[in-house]
């Protein structure tokens, strides 16, 4: 077979010279600039690979001549942002905690700061929504009812040095007895006094039992809880008239606790956190809708 | 399968340069036209002034990126209305789709940056090297003085002209008299400097050295634009029937076309018209000009090689008269494209007439969906983004309406206004509440409107929303 490049006038294609079956195979030329553009790309990978880290090894890759590390990159991006904030840092340390609203800018930054302080060490108990869970005595912090209080100083307070923790003694301190564990309470006793809390939070009860439980509460609970249920903030003593419940307003709920008691623990944040990081987040859960 | 037996064929070739010869006629003049208005609105538009009051610049058309605004004259486009953009983009490719099926590749050859940018080139090109044989003859010529001076001088024109383009274009994103005024001086951003240096190294690149090659290898739209023609598109031909057998004028039997070769003398592109509508082709319409110019000289009745289509060369060939131009322009395809174009095009105007000077945007907090007061009343929060878009400070009141009976109070706030400053977005947190036991607080969904108005103004918007009750 005749293998012969052919061309057979100037405004035909060239041919390889290949044919399959009588099918030949046409060559249409690439422009040699492009060849040299793809060369050019091999020899910047190369140098590409050379300058920066490229080759992986066992523990990291080569580091390349310039030294680039997206790692010291960000360092180096957060130390900025570091310096850059810490005017208003030392300016929300130095603030009266209830002014910071009224200073725009000092707000905006604490509310950001709040929020992100909020997201990383408070959500994992309180919700990433503050909500809390109800039930399980994680106060939802949306609310207006408030166990230490809801103005900017006690929530201050209250994420500086924690609730009933061991680790601060500074920590708010208080404990419900256990009147059904402990016998200072009878069942009968017990069933009365849940009649008369049903009762005075407005929901379904025998009316007979909480008369005689309205006794047993004036002695044993008001003390902390007060007569008619309003509680006390500086016991911690929850508002037992509402319609909130930390750990459940059912009638088995409520059994529960008076029978067991309940204990809810807040670490102290203070060595954990930066004066101006527990500003910051008292003033976004004072802002998230039940601040006073 | 068999193997070649001589050395296979190089599959790289070099670049042919290419010499167009200087034309003049319809298309050539239109061409000047076109470039004339296409580089002055690209050069100075940027300079124009345009009054937005203080708080604003004074640049008619503006990209600002810094403050994520885009300013055209009287249309200021914030972010949120980026369908704006998008709708432009629609009607650019609706455009494209219009006058591709209409009249084939017009965009490349009389629109397009590269080939005007090239045109451009070539001009200066001819002014210094003079016309096709003096560039030829100068191209094969060795290195001398002459050949040196007039390259450096081309060159030095090109770069000029690369670096008013790069100049051009970043005065779109910043004040252009302060940035000129900076790049002087040199205290301009780096950005600025290389940006510029980027696209007077393209321009040079590509309008001096790569020309065609760009059309032919680097951009995809020829690829796309075939399949946008039909046998209706109008696109250059050479009339074959009329001009075959070509040759010498005056022989017995020759057709009209002399080969003189000045429709390939004058080709940007380097090609042949005479084989037919082909890939590199980018219809500038200049070999219609040279062919008519010698038409004319012998003799012969014009358009030898013309605008025509498929259809027309079957009937021509045929002995038949070709439809006229226009029921190739006007065809159903064209039609429907140019209601679409048009239709998008009234959408946007009318939507842009719509906008209010205000806007108000709602997120409901969803976590949690409600919150239960302690007097057993339910309380669902929103997050409004308040858009003040006039040029000063207003006071901005807030209020719902609803079926269902719900009171609103603001974050922070013991009123029901909010201060929104000149030109920006304010954030601002409501909340509806539900007395305990009212139609809003029991059932799943209640709609509720939100509404905000200006104050001392008759600017007033509403966005629609939902209000959780408890779910039991």
């Amino acid at each position: 077979m005749c293998a012969k490049r052919v061309k057979q006038s100037p405004r035909q294609v060239e041919t390889t010279g290949h044919q399959w079956d009588g099918i030949e195979e046409l060559n249409n030329p690439l422009p040699r600039w492009w060849v040299w553009v793809f060369y050019a790309t091999i020899v910047w990978g190369v140098g590409y690979s050379v300058a920066y880290p490229a080759w992986p090894l066992i523990s990291a890759a080569t580091p390349g001549l310039l030294g680039a590390s997206t790692r010291a990159d960000v360092a180096t991006d957060i130390a900025n942002v570091d310096a850059a904030n810490s005017a208003i840092k030392e300016k929300l340390i130095a603030a009266d905690l209830t002014a910071i609203g009224a200073d725009v800018e000092l707000a905006a930054y604490a509310e950001r700061a709040g929020a992100a302080v909020f997201r990383t060490n408070c959500s994992t108990c309180h919700g990433s929504g503050a909500a809390g869970f109800e039930g399980k005595g994680y106060p939802n912090l949306l609310e207006d009812d408030w166990l230490w209080g809801g103005t900017m100083e006690d929530i201050h307070l209250t994420v500086t040095h924690g609730i009933r923790n061991t680790t601060d003694p500074d920590a708010r301190y208080s404990e419900m007895p256990k009147f059904g564990a402990d016998e200072l309470l009878d069942k009968d006793q017990i069933a009365q006094v849940v009649e008369h809390v049903l009762q005075i939070s407005g929901q379904e009860h025998d009316a007979a039992l909480a008369t005689e439980g309205a006794t047993i509460f004036a002695d044993n609970c008001a003390a902390c809880h007060m007569e008619d249920g309003s509680g006390d903030r500086t016991q911690g003593a929850p508002k037992l008239s509402d319609k909130i419940w930390l750990y459940g307003g059912s009638r088995e709920a409520i059994t529960h606790t008076v029978t067991f008691s309940r204990f809810g623990v807040m670490p102290n944040w203070n060595t954990r956190l930066s004066e101006d990081e527990i500003r910051a987040v008292a003033f976004y859960v004072h802002g998230l809708g039940g601040g006073e | 399968m068999t193997t070649p037996d001589a050395d296979p064929p190089s599959l790289y070739a070099a670049r042919e340069p290419i010499f167009p010869r200087r034309v003049s006629g319809t298309f050539r003049t239109l061409k000047w036209w076109i470039m004339g208005v296409t580089l002055g609105i690209y050069y100075i538009t940027p300079w124009l002034r345009w009054d937005r009051g203080p708080s604003l610049p004074d640049q008619a058309v503006l990209i600002d990126l810094a403050n994520r605004r885009f300013f055209f004259f009287m249309i200021e486009i914030w972010p949120h209305e980026f369908y704006f953009v998008a709708g432009l983009l629609i009607m650019a490719g609706l455009g494209l789709f219009l006058f591709t099926s209409a009249a084939g590749r017009v965009w490349c050859g009389y629109a397009c940056p590269q080939t005007v940018w090239t045109d451009l080139f070539i001009l200066v090109e001819r002014w210094i090297e003079g016309d096709r044989n003096a560039r030829l003859r100068l191209h094969r010529q060795a290195w001398n003085r002459e050949k040196i001076r007039k390259r450096a001088i081309k060159w030095a024109v090109w770069l000029l002209i690369g670096l008013g383009t790069g100049g051009a274009w970043v005065f779109y994103f910043t004040d252009a008299p302060t940035l000129a005024r900076d790049l002087v001086t040199g205290q301009a951003h780096p950005v600025a400097y290389i940006t510029m240096a980027i696209l007077t190294a393209t321009t040079f690149a590509f309008g001096g050295f790569a020309r065609e090659q760009i059309c032919i290898y680097a951009c995809p739209w020829p690829r796309i634009q075939a399949a946008m023609m039909d046998e209706d598109t109008l696109t250059i031909g050479y009339r074959p029937w009329r001009g075959e057998p070509r040759g010498k004028q005056g022989v017995e039997g020759n057709g009209d076309c002399i080969d003189c070769m000045a429709c390939v003398n004058v080709c940007p592109m380097g090609i042949d018209i005479r084989d037919g509508q082909q890939l590199a082709c980018i219809t500038c319409g200049l070999c219609i000009d040279a062919c008519n110019d010698v038409m004319g000289k012998v003799g012969k009745e014009p358009n030898l090689i013309g605008y025509l289509a498929l259809t027309d060369e079957l009937r021509e060939k045929a002995g038949e008269t070709p439809r006229s131009v226009w029921s190739h322009v006007f065809r159903p395809r064209t039609i429907l494209y140019t209601v679409l174009w048009a239709g998008v095009g009234i959408g946007l105007v009318v939507a842009l007439f719509l906008r209010s000077p205000i806007d108000i945007n709602v997120t409901p907090v969803r976590n949690p969906t409600y919150v239960t007061l302690s007097d057993g009343s339910i309380r669902n929060t929103y997050d409004l983004r308040l858009r003040n878009k006039g040029g000063s400070d207003a006071r901005f009141s807030i209020a719902v309406t609803s079926d269902a009976f719900v009171t609103l109070t603001l974050e922070g706030n013991e009123g029901l206004t909010v201060m929104v400053p000149a030109n920006e977005t304010q954030t601002q947190r409501v909340y509806l509440t539900a007395p305990a036991g009212s139609r809003a607080a029991v059932e799943d969904r209640s709609n509720v409107r939100l509404w905000v108005e200006e104050q001392g103004t008759t600017n007033r918007v509403h966005h629609d929303t939902i209000f959780n009750g408890k779910d039991e």
